[in-house]
């Protein structure tokens, strides 16, 4: 099936030329990373995680989010997203691709990775972080794969897969339950030491991810001969609806629990976040801009009018999608680090450097997932000539 | 013809066997542990069930009493120097009351001389560990001394354990920080880029029965040893005083002790 990929247009060979172009560029400045060190980024001995760790952190729960069409069409047999299991099968792939990379990246020592593996450390939570990610991502490769492969020679997928897929459903939850474990288990970071955490990475994964899928969807139909369908558009646009209004309810509880207690520890990463602390408050406008768009997404999702309508209908999903790239990947990771354990304030400002390399992963991540969405629709389009 | 080529080659084989037999044989039965270097506590090494540290915070009044400690650790660590404040690298530090026990303690209305004094803060060489925890290659582990430990060469610089540690006790090589030192202390090892770092209650120095640098430098103004030997100088000093640990509210068992 791979030779739909390298067979295309002048505009798919350009794009992906494109991309190639700022993993490239990325690329180079990863080498100048492993020459000087992490030093090149703004993170310090206070914020010692940053944008990279931020942005793995939003696309675990766009790799999850897939299994919002998984579910429904194997579990509960709707016929509908017969069409687009194998889209959102073939983001999840892309986006753990990234997150893998974006660990990589922020590594201090890449060369030693395999020591994870090497001395295997149950207690430690980034080994069952490693297991988890990697499970997911060959457990959609197999699925993915064969299933569309039956699909082109028109038989029905071997009877093996059937268990695989299943359990491919349980483990989309445990990929981001055990994200959000990385940082809800740890004592002194008030701003994460919350139960909540877990079904809050979901929530805001199960928005974000089909958020995208269905911009895709709806590129994929101005671009190819195949149509994703709008039934399941609409379908897919209920179910970020939904999420991202459990999503800011989530968040709301937070904000409950930490001002109605007066707790010190946990109020004072949301107030650094939302007001500003001791004069710093580089996030503020950002995380206000948020909120606004998570808000803006709820109007313009859950009201069937503009649902239904294809232009609202983008804005609502681009306003949802990147409301909840800055919540989680801004706001999440800088706000559990300020103020820092001594109740000092030293702010994270990522550099350009790191900036450009973020966009190389993004632009690795877009290839592979080009290539695959490529081969699905070429086998689509095939199929019904 | 054909015979004796067979023949030729049966005898070369024969005595390249010959020739290798010996040295496999050899290295195979050998004794692995003969001739190599041996690895294990000398005779002078200093045991605990738990190392513990008193600070008796009233007799350092000002900086000038404390940087002697903390130029004397630096100094042999090999902890370097950076403008940036970004990559800054250090073990032990003052800090004011209200930072040192933010959150446990309360900083209001204090007694002047507490307020104005230095509080050195440094790993708290935790009894329940949660930088341990985190760690996904054990590259930073408790010894049976009750000291958590860096094995700088197996730390993948994932930097679990900087969010996991409760304390701000924990660095960052943020860049090779060979260049940026003043001296370089040969008996020490140097780290490199991208590798986490910290206070190890100078486990080179207990090896050679020596107390840590900076209780050596403070003069009887620290005490140190084991927090479970009723006849050592920390347990008596925790007994006769008050004493306070840092966030004792987080169940990690800090085994730094401040006198106020």
């Amino acid at each position: 099936m791979l030779e739909f990929a390298v067979k295309g247009s002048k505009r798919y060979y350009g794009w992906m030329i494109f991309l190639l172009g700022l993993v490239g560029v990325g690329f180079l400045v990863y080498l100048r990373q492993l020459d000087v060190g992490l030093g090149i980024t703004g993170m310090n001995r206070d914020v010692s995680w940053g944008f990279y760790i931020a942005n793995f952190t939003f696309l675990v729960g766009v790799a999850a989010g897939g299994v919002m069409v998984v579910l429904p069409y194997y579990l509960h047999d709707y016929k509908a997203y017969g069409k687009v299991t194998i889209l959102g099968e073939f983001l999840a792939i892309a986006a753990v691709v990234m997150c893998i990379t974006f660990i990589l990246v922020d590594l201090g020592q890449p060369m030693r990775v395999l020591n994870v593996l090497l001395y295997p450390t149950p207690n430690s939570v980034l080994f069952w972080d490693t297991i988890v990610l990697n499970g997911y991502l060959l457990l959609n490769l197999i699925i993915g794969w064969n299933v569309l492969e039956a699909e082109r020679n028109g038989v029905h997928y071997q009877g093996w897969l059937k268990p695989l897929i299943y359990l491919s459903i349980p483990w989309a939850i445990s990929i981001h339950t055990v994200t959000a474990y990385l940082y809800c288990g740890l004592p002194g970071r008030g701003f994460w030491l919350t139960a909540i955490l877990a079904p809050r990475f979901l929530s805001s994964a199960f928005a974000s991810g089909p958020a995208l899928l269905i911009l895709l969807c709806l590129i994929i139909r101005r671009v190819s001969n195949f149509d994703p369908g709008w039934k399941q558009i609409q379908s897919l646009a209920v179910t970020v609806a939904y999420a991202i209004c459990v999503n800011v309810f989530f968040f709301l509880c937070e904000v409950f629990v930490a001002f109605y207690s007066q707790i010190p520890e946990h109020m004072d990463h949301i107030k650094y976040l939302f007001v500003g602390l001791h004069g710093h408050g580089a996030y503020v406008p950002w995380m206000w801009a948020a909120m606004a768009l998570m808000v803006l997404g709820i109007i313009l999702l859950v009201n069937p009018v503009t649902r239904k309508t294809e232009g609202t209908l983008i804005v609502g999903c681009l306003a949802v999608f990147f409301g909840c790239w800055i919540d989680k990947g801004l706001g999440m990771i800088s706000g559990g680090f300020v103020p820092n354990p001594l109740h000092e304030v030293n702010e994270y400002i990522p550099t350009l450097l790191e900036g450009l390399i973020t966009i190389g992963v993004y632009g690795l991540g877009f290839f592979v997932l080009t290539v695959l969405y490529k081969i699905a629709i070429g086998v689509k389009e095939e199929v019904r000539a | 013809m054909d015979i004796r080529r067979r023949r030729v080659l049966q005898l070369l084989g024969l005595s390249a066997a010959a020739l290798t037999v010996k040295p496999v044989y050899d290295a195979l039965a050998a004794d692995p542990a003969a001739g190599r270097p041996r690895v294990g506590p000398g005779r002078e090494q200093l045991k605990a069930k738990q190392w513990a540290m008193v600070i008796d915070t009233r007799r350092f009044a000002s900086e000038a009493d404390v940087e002697p400690l903390i130029e004397a650790c630096h100094r042999i660590h090999n902890v370097p120097h950076f403008e940036l404040k970004r990559w800054e690298i250090k073990w032990i530090w003052a800090t004011e009351y209200k930072h040192a026990f933010s959150g446990t303690s309360s900083d209001r209305f204090l007694a002047d001389a507490v307020e104005k004094r230095p509080f050195l803060v440094l790993c708290n060489q935790c009894e329940n560990p949660p930088c341990v925890r985190a760690c996904p290659t054990k590259a930073t582990f408790k010894r049976e001394d009750g000291i958590v430990m860096m094995d700088f060469h197996r730390c993948i610089g994932c930097r679990f354990c900087m969010a996991a540690c409760p304390f701000g006790a924990r660095s960052f090589n943020y860049t090779d920080p060979r260049p940026y030192l003043k001296h370089t202390n040969k008996l020490f090892p140097t780290r490199m880029k991208g590798v986490v770092e910290k206070c190890s209650f100078c486990a080179e120095r207990l090896a050679e029965g020596k107390r840590p640098a900076c209780v050596e430098a403070a003069g009887g103004k620290i005490a140190f040893g084991d927090l479970y030997d009723p006849a050592s100088e920390a347990h008596q000093w925790v007994r006769k005083n008050y004493t306070l640990r840092r966030k004792v509210n987080l169940g990690t068992e800090p085994a730094v002790y401040y006198i106020v």
